[in-house]
């Protein structure tokens, strides 16, 4: 009856763990899939521009001078070809994209929305931002002539695959654009905000024919993308960022779930520990007698003691076995509970095998460690006080 | 020459509960016993005298305070735990009053424990080994019923079947009858005396019941923790 009690005790335990862990690793890698094939692992920005004072103080003489930052010209990468002939040489570096990035508004009739126009290859860029995935509507083609927008955008204009757009940008130039395709990056700002033209066509917008903003870049191990990062900013001397510096705050947000997920982990497991523990107490003063007899037919001090540390690992082992079990239903209940209003999941639902074989592994270990101070017990008692009972 | 070797032999043994506190209480004072080999043997006494007490520390359960015990001529006093639950284990066959089965498991499992416990036998042996103890004891109709589905009176033949588990030179029992009613008793003590006869297992058997004692080969009586009977 206690062993059904503590068993159940067990399962509810390692069934919320293995029930938190799978949600968050699948939370988890679901928003590092995302972010993985909606933006570049590492990008390489333009310089600022920065004033230079043009009068130089005589030495000896202190001049004090205010500096005032200028207003931000959109400014290419010097040598850039160079710098991607020299970045393709790398093994640890996949894809290499040059891009043009500007500011613009996007005009339909009466309507006009602000938003950022990127101007790429798409041979090389669909290698980095998968945006063929996220299309909704229309094709993935960018020819001089074509804009892909997001559909947030496309509502803000009432308009839609084939519709022309008018593109002014921040220099002036003005070009109309056919939508050749409307994408759902499932962000709202990205979906107002960005577009997505030819390289040529925002180059020519932003008056920088021959030039780039940005390069942006996929590596073979993104998790070693700050590493990557800082070593392409030695060989470039430009600013370089990674998928990792900018989503800090993911990453900060992961790892204080993770230390709240180990400190949760361990109380479970402590709770399940007492548990098995105070039970097997309890069936040692319980079957003091049937100890004593065993110990009198001659079964040993290490015999006795190994029938409580089984017993002990028995309890964690089933338990975490009907806790993965139940921990696991109601993942896969949850996962197809939760849809999307389109019907669609929300999260792809990633379930290792390993996550359940350590889960029971762990319980066993824990099991056996609980089970030890009642066996030691059992083992060392006397047999004529036991027997006598 | 092994043949006079006794099983049995106590040299003033003493037994004092609680030593070393206020509460000591010595129990056993100075016993001197030999049994022989095929001895067949009462122990009586008043209630309190230190049969138990007695029968513990010859069963090894238990340690003398002072004094020397041999089983089949080895002094055990040097003897740690391991070594003593060995020894237990292969010379010694016990039969508690209340038979002291394990409930949980059938008739042929509770005879099979001393052996699984020595861990020498394979399972085929045991089995078969149980099985022919227990129809010896008239119980293998009921060798896998669980032991607690018995009558008392078949308990304690299974019990005694558990002594004889790993033919063992000394069986001691602590009031065997003391619970069965006297067809029952009869038929236990009857099953003792035939293992005796058969396989030369010596026997030491605390009894209240006189009748059952004088049949026996030898009364030994112990009173206030002496043995009062001439050796
Ligand atoms: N663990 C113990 N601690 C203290 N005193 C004990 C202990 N066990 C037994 N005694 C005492 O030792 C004396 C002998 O007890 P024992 O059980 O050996 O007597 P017995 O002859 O078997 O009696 P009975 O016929 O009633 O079974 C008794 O006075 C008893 O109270
Ligand atoms: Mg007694």
């Amino acid at each position: 009856m206690q062993t059904l009690f503590i068993l159940a005790g067990v399962a509810i335990g390692v069934g919320v763990i293995v029930f938190m862990s799978g949600l968050l690793s699948s939370l988890q890698a679901n928003f590092i899939r995302r972010v993985l094939t909606s933006q570049p692992h590492i990008q390489i920005i333009a310089p600022d521009e920065v004033a230079r004072p043009l009068r130089v103080a005589p030495s000896g003489v202190v001049v004090a001078s205010i500096v005032q930052r200028p207003a931000q010209r959109l400014r290419s990468i010097d040598q850039w070809q160079m710098i991607r002939t020299q970045l393709l040489r790398r093994a640890d570096i996949t894809n290499v994209s040059p891009t043009v990035t500007a500011s613009a508004l996007a005009v339909r009739g009466d309507a006009s929305r602000s938003i950022t126009l990127t101007g790429i290859d798409p041979e090389v860029y669909f290698n980095i931002v998968k945006l063929p995935d996220y299309i909704i509507l229309g094709q993935p083609r960018v020819t001089s002539e074509d804009i892909i927008i997001g559909a947030e955008l496309a509502k803000d204009l009432g308009v839609s695959v084939g519709d022309k757009v008018n593109v002014t940008a921040a220099s002036g130039a003005l070009r109309a654009l056919t939508i050749s395709a409307i994408f759902d990056l499932g962000n709202k700002g990205a979906n107002e905000r960005s577009t997505f033209v030819a390289l040529r066509t925002a180059q020519a917008l932003s008056n920088l024919v021959g030039g780039v903003t940005s390069i942006d870049i996929t590596i073979q191990d993104v998790y070693a993308a700050d590493t990557i990062a800082a070593s392409v900013q030695a060989e470039v001397g430009m600013q370089v960022d990674s998928w990792i510096k900018t989503n800090a705050q993911f990453f900060t947000a992961v790892n204080a779930q993770k230390i709240s997920n180990t400190a949760i982990r361990g109380f479970v497991g402590l709770s399940v520990a007492f548990g098995i523990a105070s039970v097997l107490v309890v069936s040692v003063i319980q079957r003091s007698k049937d100890i004593g007899i065993l110990r009198a037919m001659g079964a040993s001090q290490n015999q006795i003691l190994r029938i409580f540390l089984l017993q002990g690992a028995l309890l964690g082992f089933l338990g975490s076995l009907v806790g993965s079990l139940v921990g696991r239903q109601s993942l896969v209940f949850l996962h197809s509970f939760l849809r999307q209003a389109d019907g669609s999941e929300l999260f792809p639902l990633i379930l290792e095998p390993s996550l359940f074989v350590a889960a029971v592994a762990l319980a066993s270990v824990t099991g056996v460690v609980a089970a030890a101070v009642p066996a030691i017990r059992a083992a060392k008692l006397d047999p004529v006080v036991a027997i006598r009972g | 020459m092994a043949e006079t070797v006794p099983v049995l032999r106590l040299e003033g043994v003493t037994k004092t509960y609680n030593a070393d506190t206020a509460a000591a209480v010595e129990v056993l004072h100075g016993i001197d016993l030999i049994l022989q080999r095929r001895e067949f043997v009462a122990l009586t006494g008043p209630s309190g005298s230190g049969k138990s007490t007695l029968l513990n520390i010859v069963g090894l359960l238990d340690r003398p305070t002072t004094g020397k015990l041999f089983i089949d001529n080895r002094e055990t006093s040097a003897y740690g735990d391991a070594e003593l639950t060995r020894l237990r284990g292969h010379s010694i066959g016990f039969v508690f009053q209340h038979h002291y089965l394990l409930s949980a498991f059938t008739a042929l499992e509770n005879v099979m424990m001393p052996m699984l416990a020595d861990r020498e036998f394979p399972n085929e042996a045991m089995r078969e080994r149980a099985h022919a103890l227990l129809s010896e004891m008239g119980l293998a109709k009921w060798e896998n019923n669980l032991a607690n589905n018995l009558s008392g009176g078949q308990q304690q033949r299974v019990a005694i079947a558990r002594a004889l588990a790993m033919n063992p030179p000394l069986i001691l029992a602590d009031e065997p009858t003391g619970n069965l009613d006297t067809k029952s008793a009869d038929t236990v003590f009857d099953m003792m005396r035939k293992i005796n006869a058969d396989n030369g297992a010596s026997f030491l058997i605390v009894t209240h019941n006189n009748d059952l004692a004088r049949r026996c080969d030898r009364i030994i009586e112990v009173v206030d923790g002496r043995i009062v009977t001439p050796p």
